[in-house]
């Protein structure tokens, strides 16, 4: 998930066997040490986390950049891969949260008007910085700068806007609706197959193809966010941990977060007063950023050159990245927690997530190159 | 010229001290009371911190 600021590293030496063996080594270590002294939930969710990490950077496997390459290329091979995936948790996911009893929760939320404006701005602002709540996460582990320097400041974004979210939500807000059961499935894989049909009709000669480590990671990837759910209780989400990590640095300065008709509730309070590691994407997030810095090593891909961007630049990132932050919890959730685990466990806020992402998209893909984040010519 | 070893070394760093905060400011884990360590099929509700969750 690497951005087009700098040239890939492709010729840089394989690191060495000791190297990659410490690095496999340590992480399972880790993933021992939370399960020991935390909970083994929690250990073996590090460890999903750290498989989406490396699926992710491994394989390439974007939002991002798929989206820009249908928009600017009109190649719709990586954005076919994510509605590959996605049917892929959908044939499980719905089924299986039918028949779980409550002890398994989708993505769920309504569409309002600030779901569909929150998603909008989203879309612009992860082409802007070529990283969306998954992709900024492995982007800094593989040691790109933009998202870097995005990051802390997407999880104040998350913090403030899910601070603001019930002001949001009361502008105007439809009731849930959710697709259950076997009609909901055949409903989700219905519109997923029109989706996939309208992106191959657009596509321009030559690309009506997924490439095949597209479709090896989109297999990986549902495979990860099936087991997510399955351990975890809930799907696969991203914002919520991103927050919770401002609003517990936000307690350390002082901040009185009770008075927050969201973080002021009872769960809340208690998650902020609790270990991260006992958050469930806490967890996820830490094994993203774990697993493309694995990578990363295991590629000797570090020996990769900086961009040199202009100022204005890191001035639009850090903007972008707290909008990411604050956009994607007023629009219940980023490119993972609305798009893929809201359409994957049968949410209409997905939908109108997609479409909505879709169209920023196109402004930021507009955006990028005037704020300076194309590079130096 | 500067490359990613720095930057990602940052990340890390980030990330450590993250976790060092984290370990300093929470209460202590209690290891006895932890969920089952799958979900599906422990009896128990799912918790709902996820970003498509209103709170409760």
């Amino acid at each position: 998930m690497s951005t087009a600021t700098t040239p890939e590293a492709g010729t840089a030496p394989a690191s060495s066997l000791l190297t990659r063996t410490g690095l496999v080594a340590g992480a399972l270590v880790l993933a021992l040490i939370v399960a020991a002294f935390v909970g083994a939930r929690y250990g073996l969710l590090l460890l999903i986390g750290l498989g989406f990490g490396i699926v992710l950077e491994g394989f390439r496997f974007g939002f991002a950049g798929p989206w820009r390459q249908m928009i600017t290329k009109r190649d719709p091979g990586g954005t076919l891969a994510q509605l590959l995936s996605i049917a892929l948790v959908a044939i499980v996911a719905i089924p299986l949260l039918a028949d779980a009893g409550g002890t398994l929760v989708g993505a769920r939320a309504p569409v309002g008007f600030a779901m569909v404006g929150g998603a909008f701005v989203f879309g612009a602002c992860m082409q802007i910085v070529m990283g969306c709540g998954s992709g900024t996460l492995v982007n800094a582990g593989s040691g790109n700068p933009v998202s870097l320097l995005a990051l802390p400041f997407f999880a104040i974004g998350s913090f403030a806007g899910a601070y603001h979210l019930l002001w949001w939500t009361e502008l105007g807000t439809l009731p849930l609706i959710a697709f259950d059961g076997t009609s909901g499935l055949v409903v989700t894989l219905g519109l997923l197959a029109a989706s996939a049909g309208l992106l191959l009709f657009l596509a321009a000669p030559g690309t009506r193809r997924i490439p095949r480590r597209l479709w090896i990671a989109a297999a990986l990837l549902a495979g990860l966010a099936l087991l997510n759910l399955v351990v975890a209780g809930q799907p696969w989400g991203v914002v919520y941990g991103l927050g919770l990590w401002a609003a517990k640095g936000a307690t350390a300065l002082g901040a009185d977060i009770s008075a927050s008709s969201f973080w002021g509730t009872p769960g809340n309070m208690e998650r902020v007063s609790q270990s991260l590691l006992t958050d469930v994407t806490s967890l996820t997030n830490l094994g993203i950023i774990g697993g493309a810095f694995l990578v990363a090593v295991w590629r000797s891909g570090l020996g990769q050159g900086l961009p040199d961007l202009p100022k204005r630049a890191w001035v639009a990132t850090v903007i972008a990245g707290f909008l990411l932050g604050y956009s994607s919890r007023i629009a219940f959730g980023c490119n993972v927690g609305a798009f893929f685990s809201g359409i994957s466990t049968g949410s209409l806020h997905g939908w109108a997530w997609f479409v909505a992402a879709f169209g920023g998209a196109f402004v930021g893909v507009k955006l990028r190159p005037v704020l300076g984040l194309e590079g130096r010519r | 010229m500067r490359t990613r070893r720095l930057t990602a070394g940052l990340t890390v760093l980030f990330i450590a001290a993250l976790l060092i905060f984290d370990q300093a400011q929470s209460e202590p884990v209690n290891r006895f009371q932890q969920p089952a360590t799958i979900a599906l099929g422990s009896g128990q509700a799912a918790g709902g911190a996820h970003c498509a969750a209103l709170p409760d």
